[in-house]
This record gives structure tokens, sequence and C-alpha cells, in this order.
């Protein structure tokens, strides 16, 4: 049973994977190393995890997925055109003039999305504030958020980071992309995070770091994180950069690529 | 001939940092984009890259800059402006410090970044600033003038760097200085008074398209935003009578703005400010985007018409 499941986000996660080098594939670039990195979580979320309704986006008692690193975008409106919050047709219209799917991530914009971000660092904060608005009505949805290692680099994550444990946010669970790159090179060599799961643990979180790309770990931490209480909960991916696309793995250049129709295709039979 | 403006800017920045030693460069994840990576080449003990960290590396730059370093500190426009705003008001300005402050993709042209990336209030809320002085360069020969001069002058400055690449308007040898607007194209009909790359250039169009219907129209690159050129302002007021201002920025409190308020109190003229007019920006390309907001040749010739028609 536990393994079919598994199956079939594996599955679903190909899929979405796909759909994503398409989508920016079409266009002929955009932020293919960060959209990679977080397929699997995405896929966890939406597919397993999270609470929602496609056809009632705005309802109340929902869980919330924040994505703090709001260039990400693209994976995400692939996971919700796959779950029905539109049409796919859409996927096609990504970041041209008068699009409901701009780079970054717009909830007056696109349906699904909860928040609006772009401005690295802003996230982590909008998401304590939901964590608390939501304990304040009683409301039993989860706050989860996806913020970026290079995006910790931002204080404005630390100070977040601090209120969220002062105010006992059981209801937030966050996680880090830990692929290792930021826009300008390898994290360690332009801004060393050092070692990041005691520094959440010393902010006073519930802390685990696994691998961002496997769906066993995956499911386990967030279950385990669930019922954590009286502390929000952090869960670091170990991912890689451009996951699954060969011209990007790992690359220093993966965070924003130029390629054409064809290399997508391409990198999409290779899956 | 077009040149590609952030390398024009971390060339300048080596040649000058060869020449003095306490050159020093600031980034915040964006060395690709600004092309600065040669300067570390060559500097690498000079160049500091703070990671995604805007309020913190301003706050370093003022750090450096009060042992008497020379900082230029850059990233997008949007985020080097809103995001340090405090940390460059108090611990530059207020503190009456010398940081370089550079912010990158003015207006539209953050074009598929979108909104979040696309500032059309850096010059507004950099203005309020006393006595920073404001420049935007359209082209690579007045980037590189104006950015020299700017490491020499003691104070703090806010240089808004369109990265891309951009059409030629200058000569080596011409006479380019900040707070000093230089007039591109003379005119007795109305005067079209730009900044920045692609508004100078939608002027200069405009000016083209003007001419052939029989209306003179005079092109002032006002590259530095403050201190305002006011002496020219007011040459051309008196020389036009009308002055259509054009910007790759809200209306309020840029360009258009700090003109206004020179005609206003001291010779009141009909004028239209092209610009955004109190909106976000949105993803797109810069055609698209230039169409989006009016920032138009088309638009400028239009708004000059109609002073023409009224006076
Ligand atoms: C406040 C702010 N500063 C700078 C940027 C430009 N920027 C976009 S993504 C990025 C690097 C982010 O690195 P990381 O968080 O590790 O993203 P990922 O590797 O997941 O793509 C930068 C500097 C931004 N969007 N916001
Ligand atoms: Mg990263």
């Amino acid at each position: 049973m536990i393994e079919k499941e598994f199956k079939e986000l594996k599955s679903k996660a190909k899929h979405i994977r796909k759909l994503t080098i398409d989508t920016i594939g079409h266009l002929g670039f955009g932020h293919i190393g960060g959209s990679m990195s977080i397929v699997e979580i995405l896929t966890m979320l939406y597919y397993k995890h999270m609470r929602i309704d496609p056809m009632d986006p705005k309802k109340k008692d929902r869980d919330i997925l924040i994505l703090s690193k709001g260039h990400g975008g693209p994976t995400l409106y692939c996971v919700l055109a796959d779950k029905g919050y539109f049409s796919l047709d859409l996927l096609h219209t990504l970041n041209t003039g008068g699009t409901s799917l701009p780079s970054h991530v717009d909830m007056n914009r696109t349906p699904g999305i909860d928040m609006t971000a772009g401005s690295l660092g802003q996230g982590l904060s909008a998401a304590v504030g939901m964590a608390l608005a939501n304990r304040l009505d009683k409301n039993p949805g989860l706050v989860y958020a996806i913020i970026g290692d290079g995006e910790s680099d931002e204080g404005q994550v630390w100070e977040a980071a601090m209120a969220a444990a002062h105010f006992k946010l059981d209801n937030l669970i966050a996680f880090t992309d830990r692929n290792k790159l930021q826009i300008d090179g390898f994290t360690k060599n332009i801004m060393d995070l050092g070692d990041l799961k005691a520094k959440w643990e010393s902010f006073g979180w519930f802390t685990q770091q696994i691998d961002g790309h496997n769906f066993e770990a995956i499911d386990k931490s967030i279950n385990r994180a669930k019922t954590e209480t009286g502390r929000p909960a952090m869960i670091i991916l170990e991912t890689v950069k451009g996951k699954g696309v060969s011209f990007a793995e790992n690359k220093e250049s993966s965070h924003h690529m130029a390629f054409d129709y064809e290399m997508a295709k391409q990198a999409i039979s290779c899956l | 001939m077009t040149t590609r403006m952030r390398e024009v800017y971390s060339d300048t920045l080596i040649r000058l940092a060869e020449k003095d030693r306490n050159i020093v460069v600031l980034e915040a994840d964006l060395m690709a984009a600004h092309a600065t990576k040669s300067f570390m080449e060559k500097f690498p003990e000079r160049t500091f890259n703070v990671g995604v960290a805007e309020a913190n590396m301003v706050g370093i730059a003022c750090g450096l800059s009060a042992r008497g370093k020379i900082p230029f500190a850059g990233s997008f426009a949007p985020f080097v402006t809103r995001r340090a705003y405090d940390q460059f008001f108090v611990s530059a300005n207020y503190a009456k410090l010398n940081v370089k402050l550079m912010g990158s993709d003015p207006g539209i042209t953050a074009a598929y970044n979108g909104g979040t990336h696309m500032p059309f209030e850096d010059v507004g809320i950099m203005r309020n600033v006393p006595g920073l002085i404001i420049y935007e360069p359209a082209d690579g020969v007045s980037l590189q003038k104006l950015l020299t001069e700017s490491a020499y002058r003691k104070g703090n400055v806010y240089l808004r760097l369109h990265r891309g690449n951009a059409p030629g308007i200058y000569n080596q040898n011409d006479e380019i200085k900040l707070g000093k607007a230089n007039v591109l194209k003379d005119g007795n009909d109305v005067t079209l008074i730009a900044s920045g790359v692609v508004m100078v250039n939608e002027a200069l169009k405009a000016s083209e398209m003007l001419q052939k219907e029989g209306v003179s129209a005079a092109v002032i690159d006002m590259h530095t935003i403050k201190p305002l050129d006011e002496e020219i302002v007011l040459k051309y007021a008196a020389k036009t009578s009308r002055i259509v201002t054009c910007e790759n920025h809200q209306v309020m409190n840029g360009l258009g703005s700090a003109v206004a308020e020179v005609l206003s109190e001291k010779q009141p003229i009909l004028m239209k400010r092209i610009g955004v007019n109190d909106e976000f920006g949105e993803v797109g390309d810069i055609e698209y985007l230039k169409e989006r907001f009016g920032l138009t040749a088309k638009r400028i010739c239009e708004s000059a018409r109609s002073l023409l028609v009224t006076a």
C-alpha cells in the first residue's frame, strides 16, 4: 500500500518535472535550477499532505503554502494546473505580457497562490503572520513555507525564525531548499551558511535535515513535524539545483538559463 | 554604437581602482548581473559579495566608508533602495559618509522579473534623502564619465543603472557633468526633458516624429535628477514655453515632479509628464511594457501636440 503510494508520487513528480521543463522551455528562458529542486517537496505537499480544494482555492480552513523563493513559480504553476486550479493551456503563457503566471508568484493573479513573493526574505515573516492569524481564529489550517538557502542570507529570515519560536507556532512547517547554490555560485563560496541545522535548532525550531528528493524521507519528516507541539518545524531539504536536467544539474549557471524548446524536449525525453 | 552598460560599470570601476586603492566593490549575489566578476578577478581582496543581504551590504559599505574606503555597492534597484533605505538614509547620508549606491534594472527594464523587481519608485524615495546625488545615464559614454566623477566627488550617490545594452548617444569628448543637463537637440516649440536609456531614446524618436509634422522639439538629457539643473529648465521654459518630461518611473516624485517643482515656483508654464501613473509593474518584454505603461515616443508626441493646441 505505502509502496504503491510512493510509486505514484514518484511518477507524479516525474510528470511535474517534465511539465515544468516544457513550460520554461516553451518561453525559452527562466529559473530552471530553483524550479527543479522543489519538484519533490511540492509534489508531496500538494498530492498528499495539504488539505486543499482546487475548486475552492480560498477555502478558509485550507492548508497554505508560501513559496518565499518566488522564482520557483513555474513548478508550482505546473502542480496547480495539474490539480485543476486552472487550465493547463495557461502554462504556455508563462511570463509573457498580460499573463496570469508571472515569473515570481503573485496571489492576485494566479488561483491557488497563497502569498505574493519575489523579493527574497519576506515569505517566512508572512508565514508567521498567517500562523498567528490561524491560531487566533482557531483555524486548523497549517502554514507551510519554502525558503531558499541563498535567500537565508537575508536578515529578515532570522527575525522571522526568532519570532516563530517565540510565539510557539506549531502550526508552521517551513522548508529550506538546500540546493547549495545561489546566483553567483555555491553558497559555501558566496556566503557560507555554516551549520544550518544547528542554526535553526538554536533559534528554537524542531529541525530535521533530509534528502529532499526522497519521498519516504520527506513524508516521514512532515509527519513527524506535524506531531511536534509548542514550536515551529524546519525541514532542511538536501537538494540538487537543476535536478534531472543534465545541462542545469548542480551547475553554477543554473539559476536562470536560456534554452530552446528542442533542448527542453530532449531534457524531457531523458527523464 | 551600442554598449553593454554593465561592462562599462565594471570596467570603469577597474580603471578607478587601478589608480585609487580605496575603491572597493560590494555586491549582493548579483555580480553575474553587473559584470563585476571582472572587477573581482583583478581585485579579489577589494570585492565583497555579501550574499542576498542588501541591508547588510549597505551597512557594511557605510563602515568601509567611515574608514576611508570608497565603496560602490550594487543590487537590483528595488532591493538596494526599498530594502536598504533606512541603512542608506541613516548610516550613509545622515552620517554624511561617502557611499556610492548602484541600483540596476530601472523601471520596465526589469521586464521578465515582473512587479516585485520593477522599480517605478526608487528615484522618488531617494529624492527625499537630503543632499543625495541621483543620476541615470543614457548611454555608455555618459555612464563612464558620470561614474568616474561620482567616485571623486565626496558624498553619497545613487546611480540608477540600465545594465543591458544601450545605443550610443555621446562622443568621448563631449562634456558630461553631474548636475548639468545635456541638450541633445535644440528646438523652439516644445522641450522634451528625459532621463535614462529607455526614455532619452524615446524622446529622441519623438522629436524626429514631431519634426516631420513641422514641430521643433528640443531634447534634453537630464541625467542628473538631483540636484536638478534648474538653469536649463528655466532657459527652455522661456524658450519653448512647453515642456514634456519623460521618465521610466512613476510620474510622482521623479523627474517630472522635480521639473514641475521648479516651474511652478519660478516660471509657471504648461507641462506634461510622461511616466507611470500610480501603478505597479508586471512581467513582459520591453516592447509590451512600453505600450502597457505608455512609455513610448507616440505618447510623448501626443502630449507635445496637446500642449501646442492649448497654448
Ligand atoms: C531581496 C532580493 N534580492 C535579490 C534578489 C535577486 N535574486 C533572485 S534569486 C536569487 C538567489 C537566490 O538563491 P536561493 O535562495 O538559493 O534560490 P534557489 O537556489 O533555490 O534558486 C537572487 C539574489 C531577489 N529576488 N530579492
Ligand atoms: Mg539555492
